[in-house]
């Protein structure tokens, strides 16, 4: 499989890099002698015993390697309708930033916008960000994405500067074919800068999708950065996402990564806490059903004393689903005084869904707060009952349960309205109400 | 006739435990159903609510003309079925007010009737709250998470007043109560007393039944009923304890 995409850069390096900046190309050689010597994960590699790629690298994908434009305006087909939520909107159409023709009101020397744009335009501000994070990586999809990226997205907050409404980015898969897409994002909020940033995935044809996204995430000394990750796709979509934090001094994270809906989703985060009183808030959820697939997999690294981390991971699995957690946490040496917290905590609803679980806390300093718990069940069959004597019938009262078992992450968001509307997809979902893709506006989607 | 058992046979992992009840209740109607432990009161709330753990063997049940045991428990309790819990369930993550207003409304559908309005229902959780002097911290807290036996108690008894149901089956309300509760729980239930409405008291005790007085008094023993009385049967066993009624019943 590795060999197709192999000859396919080999034969078309010079169209990858054509319409691309010089910082992107930059990267492209030694992340392709990267990705040849690692190739795609596999079963056999112990981070991804449960996560099975075979059958997704097995389908025939185009790439739009040669940028052909994609017949859509994503102001006509899509309508996040989060009611009362503000937002800077941009789109991202599979791996292409939309450019729009009227500029939006940001602070001065915010870059908001395309990767490939900026990186051409501010390559020396962008270029000691770029790829540093994720190029130590040893996932294979880390420098496949380095060798094919063309664009994506940047976000870039100079030093002291507040972003006062959330930035939404809609992520748009599209295509009248089963397409691969290469997503790049890089997010640099500068000292003391403040940021909340939206991403909403979003499949608007049931078309097999692969996307390989990598995310480099920069929180700099006393920064604010909020994020939130959700992902609603239709069930043939396939998401390999690779995220990489690091996070100054006194810096502040808020992490929080939905999957609504989904076909198979493997998310690797890697957050280091590399300043000193630097806290990391790490939240997700993952709603499965059918044969659906998610597994988040997170790496915490306190790397310097007086540092925070928390996370908070829920499932509710329905049909034959499966959902991995793999969570690990690591205390070096010299991280004295580091708190470290680490919950995990998941419902199978039925008999055939599936829950696996790994949980690893690696302590190198001696005083330290730490804890980990994780655990898996299935519905409370009293309090089943119980709702039913009171006249609600089976079906809402299993609803109700689910719902009252995520609350607690929604609970995590911090803007209140995206809070109540995320309330709202997540029953929504449950009720089975939820539209392939709930926030398009017209018939694209079959 | 409000409820009719007729040879009443249940188990629960092949165990019998109830073993030919038979018991009619008219409207209007408190009765009181003692009985030593093990005896099988617990079973008989369990089978009439429909509790999925117990198998009924042999047997009928008609609650107000219908055939009761073919009926799921959520219908039991629209048709006007109400079981105070001995041991009521913490649900975690679910407000009272979101499980009331599911219930309230899931009744008031089954009666063709329309979903009340949000400050309706509001006003009503009010009006109910005050039966059992109900804290309003309460009514915001999810269901029985962290309340006290005592407060566990009598929001039982305000769900009951927000259902206003036909049959209340009270089953060992009065245990973990102290004096005062019991009382504020008794005089609950009493006001929502009709001419219409009927109750069953389950207990060991004579003491709820000084606040709640019984037209009949049934004495279940090994999963029978075996011998019914009026009121002054309760203070015969507060006295006698109940080893005379287990020797009658080995005669």
């Amino acid at each position: 499989m590795e060999k197709d995409y192999i000859d396919l850069y080999k034969q078309h390096a010079n169209s990858v890099g054509k319409s691309c900046s010089d910082l992107l190309n930059s990267k492209r050689e030694a992340a392709f002698e990267k990705f040849q010597s690692l190739g795609f994960p596999n079963k056999s590699m112990e981070n991804y015993r449960y996560c099975d790629l075979q059958e997704a690298f097995s389908i025939d994908y185009g790439l739009n390697i040669n940028r052909v434009k994609m017949p859509i305006n994503p102001h006509d087909v899509f309508s996040c309708d989060v009611p009362n939520l503000s937002t800077k909107l941009f789109f991202v159409v599979n791996d292409h930033f939309y450019k729009k023709d009227k500029t939006i009101g940001l602070p001065e020397g915010v870059l908001c916008g395309s990767l490939n744009d900026f990186a051409a335009s501010h390559a020396s501000l962008l270029e000691p960000y770029y790829s540093r994070l994720s190029e130590k990586s040893s996932d294979g999809m880390v420098p496949f994405n380095t060798t094919f990226a063309q664009d994506g997205f940047v976000l870039y907050v100079p030093a002291g500067v507040v972003i006062n409404k959330p930035i939404q980015l809609i992520q748009i898969l599209h295509g009248s074919e089963d397409m691969m897409v290469n997503r790049r994002l890089l997010i640099i909020l500068e000292d003391n800068a403040k940021a909340q940033l939206l991403i909403c995935d979003h499949s608007l044809s049931s078309k097999q999708f692969l996307t390989n996204q990598v995310t480099e995430i920069f929180v700099g000394k006393n920064a604010s950065l909020e994020f939130y990750d959700l992902e609603m796709n239709h069930e043939n979509s396939t998401r390999i996402a690779n995220t990489f934090v690091t996070q100054d001094a006194s810096s502040h994270l808020l992490m929080n990564g939905i999957t609504l809906q989904n076909g198979l989703t493997r998310n690797n985060i890697t957050v280091r806490l590399e300043g000193e009183g630097s806290e990391a808030k790490l939240s997700g959820m993952a709603l499965g059903s059918g044969s659906q697939l998610i597994d988040n997999n997170l790496f915490v690294d306190h790397a310097v004393p007086h540092c925070t981390s928390h996370q908070l991971f829920k499932y509710v699995l329905d049909g034959s689903s499966r959902g991995v957690f793999g969570g690990r946490v690591l205390v070096e040496k010299d991280a004295q005084k580091t708190s470290a917290f680490q919950s995990n905590k998941n419902l199978c609803s039925t008999r055939e869904a599936r829950m696996f679980v790994k949980p690893q806390l690696e302590i190198y300093a001696d005083d330290v707060k730490c804890s980990h718990g994780t655990a898996t069940g299935q519905i409370d069959e009293k309090a089943l009952f119980y709702m039913r004597t009171r006249g609600i019938p089976e079906k809402e009262a299993r609803l109700l349960l689910k719902f009252a078992f995520t609350a607690d992450v929604l609970d995590h968001i911090g803007l209140e309205p995206l809070k109540d509307r995320m309330r709202m997809l997540v029953e929504k979902r449950f009720r089975g109400e939820l539209a392939k893709c709930a926030g398009c506006s017209s018939s694209n989607c079959s | 006739m409000l409820l009719e058992i007729k040879n009443l046979h249940a188990s629960i992992d092949g165990k019998e435990i109830l073993r030919g009840i038979n018991l009619s209740i008219n409207e209007g109607e408190i009765h009181a159903i003692m009985g030593p432990n093990g005896s099988g009161k617990s079973t008989l709330s369990a089978v009439l609510t429909g509790n999925p753990a117990f198998e009924v063997t042999e047997g009928e049940i008609w609650f107000r003309g219908k055939n009761l045991l073919e009926l799921s428990p959520e219908d039991r309790s629209r048709e006007g079925l109400f079981l105070s819990f001995q041991y009521p369930v913490e649900i975690p993550g679910v407000s009272m007010v979101n499980f009331m207003r599911s219930a309230v409304n899931e009744h008031r559908k089954y009666r063709q009737e329309p979903a009340l309005s949000a400050s309706d229902f509001l006003k009503l959780m009010r009006e109910k709250r005050s039966v059992v002097e109900l804290d309003s911290k309460l009514a915001n807290r999810s269901v029985n998470e962290g309340f006290s036996g005592g407060e566990k108690k009598r929001n039982e008894i305000f769900q009951m007043a927000m259902l206003e149901p036909k049959l209340s089956i009270l089953d060992e309300t009065d245990s973990g109560l102290d004096i005062d509760a019991l009382r504020i729980v008794a005089l609950g239930v009493n006001k929502l007393r009709t001419p219409e409405n009927s109750t069953i008291v389950i207990t060991h005790y004579q003491r709820l039944l000084d606040y709640i007085v019984p037209d009949k008094v049934h004495i279940l023993y090994k999963g029978r009923i075996v011998k019914t009385a009026g009121r002054e049967l309760v203070l015969d066993l507060e006295e006698r304890g109940y080893d005379w009624i287990k020797q009658e019943t080995e005669e």
